[in-house]
């Protein structure tokens, strides 16, 4: 592979991988915070209307 | 009776299922090719730059508007403004037609995992694709027989589809995308690797890295970088606004759109590095330049070269066959569940029917259209022909009027960055408005303008005139007819419905 070649592979991996792992950082700083007022619903079935509860 | 909208059970859920949903088949096999055509290691920078002015940009606009409404495309723009929920369900008509062809090409890959074994397609891998596999007729028509071989795996591809939308968002598309995304990153960083160990693999990262400054100062780069971040990232559909009305209200928006589009982009370099080393080997093979061995890209570099590829390799090449083509399947499969699921979250938003019924009527459907329409000897000409102006005039056009009227009839951009910057670590200024009011649209308006030019010039791929009427032409007029349809029929319960979300749209 030639020099350029090689500079382009390298720049254009730790860009686009480096800013997969910034992003990843980033969220993993900042957890979601709980809805307010709405039931967090894990443990029932997804489609249970809400008139049934 | 109001049903519970459902919920992703993680954020780490969502996310995978966004990068499942933009990674598809294109990443594989279109990238590498638009990228080497269009000044190889120099393309990148304009690819870059498009994904953080435009692909992000757009990701982050979907997100909000699903997250906001918390409805599927049609009433999630219909909260910005009535009439915009002709723009929804313009997209969910694009989604019904798209998923009838995407399962086709999923369908030929499940059968090239299994000829991998024996390589089948030997000796020839084209005459095996065109007349022995598809039996391919000679003119394009409309469907005339059946192709028994193409048809099986369709129907199998279609049930296990529709097997994961019945199962919900958590219990189905979650789930399922927690064990998609691992086992395609592992198939395809096995194949990376066995690709370059390959003799000639570095002639092709030559081919593929080597920068052609000179390429960066012509407008038709930049347009084709665009156009590829665009394609790429399942924007433009409503799939990603749909997605995201499954989100929690207090759910970051901007740092998942970046982990979405990065992780998107991270995958489409590591495909370009393993079909280019797969490329170069094969150049060296035959003793030709890596671009004679490339084709145009598409349904011919992976059934074609790639078979290629796999028959001249001196070891494992089925193996090699069966990690690409288990690839493709993988890649496919998450996202047309995520297409599949547009219209089935607009059918259950507008009928309130549950999941299960709507999957039954809605999936069922288009996977018949899917099955009486493509294992045809016609098919691959109707494919060929609806993919190509369903892309330009259907998505693109419909995101091309998306951003006009969210951006410049409605004005509500500073809304949505105001919403979004209430729960996200990353926060939008001005630069965001720039992107969407601006670039974007002046990109997307180029790339219309020059293909309506092109396709004033000669016909599409030759085809007739009347074939490309109706397969072409009509697929994406219907789909624009569909939609306007769809949103000035009245519907009661929408009424009730979206004057709920409209008065929690405004806060």
């Amino acid at each position: 592979m030639s020099g350029e070649a090689i500079v382009m592979l390298v720049v254009s991996v730790l860009v686009v991988w480096g800013g997969l792992i910034t992003g990843i950082v980033v969220l993993r700083r900042h957890p979601d915070e709980p809805d307010d007022g709405v039931q967090r619903r894990g443990h029932l079935d997804e489609d249970t209307d809400v008139a049934d509860q | 009776m109001p049903h519970e909208r459902e919920q992703w059970a993680t954020r780490a859920g969502f996310i995978l299922a966004a990068i499942g949903s933009a990674i598809g088949l294109g990443n594989i096999w279109r990238f590498p090719y638009v990228a080497y055509e269009h000044g190889g290691g120099a393309f990148l920078l304009p690819y870059l730059i498009a994904l953080l002015t435009a692909g992000i940009p757009l990701l982050i606009l979907e997100y909000t508007i699903g997250r906001r409404s918390r409805r599927s495309p049609p009433y999630a723009y219909r909260a910005l403004a009535r009439p915009a929920e002709t723009i929804g369900w313009w997209q969910v008509a694009i989604c019904f037609v798209i998923a009838t062809y995407y399962a086709v090409i999923i369908a030929w890959a499940v059968r090239y995992t299994g000829f991998s074994f024996g390589q089948d397609w030997q000796p020839d891998p084209e005459a095996f694709l065109i007349q022995d596999f598809l039996q391919r007729a000679d003119e394009p028509g409309m469907v005339s027989s059946y192709v028994a071989g193409v048809a099986w795996p369709l129907i199998a591809v279609w049930a296990v589809t529709l097997g994961v939308l019945a199962l919900g968002i958590r219990r189905g598309i979650e789930r399922a995308n927690k064990i998609f995304i691992p086992l395609l990153a592992l198939l395809f960083g096995i194949l990376v690797v066995q690709a370059l160990t390959l003799e000639g693999a570095s002639l092709g990262l030559d081919a593929f890295f080597t920068p052609d400054w000179d390429a960066i100062t012509r407008g038709s780069v930049w347009v084709a970088a665009y156009g590829q971040i665009f394609f790429s990232l399942s924007v433009g559909f409503g799939i990603m606004i749909t997605y995201a009305s499954y989100l929690g209200r207090r759910a970051d928006l901007t740092g998942s759109a970046m982990v979405a589009g990065f992780a998107n982009s991270s995958f489409e370099i590591l495909a370009g590095i393993g079909v280019f080393a797969a490329l170069g080997f094969m150049a060296t093979a035959a003793g030709v330049g890596v671009g004679d061995v490339l084709g145009e890209g598409g349904i011919g570099l992976a059934f074609i070269a790639f078979p290629q590829i796999i028959s001249s390799m001196p070891a494992a090449g089925s193996l090699f066959g069966v990690l690409f083509f288990g690839a493709l399947v993988i890649a496919g499969v998450s996202s047309l569940i995520s297409i599949v699921q547009v219209v089935i979250s607009a059918v259950q938003d507008r009928t309130g029917w549950p999941r299960v019924p709507s999957v039954l009527v809605v999936g069922g459907a288009i996977a018949l259209a899917s099955i009486l329409l493509f294992p045809t000897t016609e098919g691959l000409y109707i494919l060929d022909a609806a993919d190509h102006f369903v892309n330009q005039y259907g998505i693109a056009m419909a995101a091309l009027v998306a951003v006009i009227v969210i951006a410049w009839v409605l004005r509500r951009l500073p809304t949505l960055r105001d919403h979004a910057n209430e729960t996200s670590a990353v926060r939008l200024d001005r630069w965001w408005l720039i992107t969407l009011g601006l670039i974007t649209p002046l990109v997307l308006g180029w790339m219309m303008v020059d293909s309506v030019r092109e396709e004033l010039a000669a016909r599409y791929e030759g085809y007739p005139l009347g074939f490309l009427l109706i397969a072409g032409w009509g697929v994406a007029a219907g789909v624009l007819v569909v939609g306007v349809v769809l949103a000035a029929l009245p519907s009661r319960r929408v009424e009730r419905l979206t004057s709920v979300v409209e008065s929690e749209g405004r806060r």
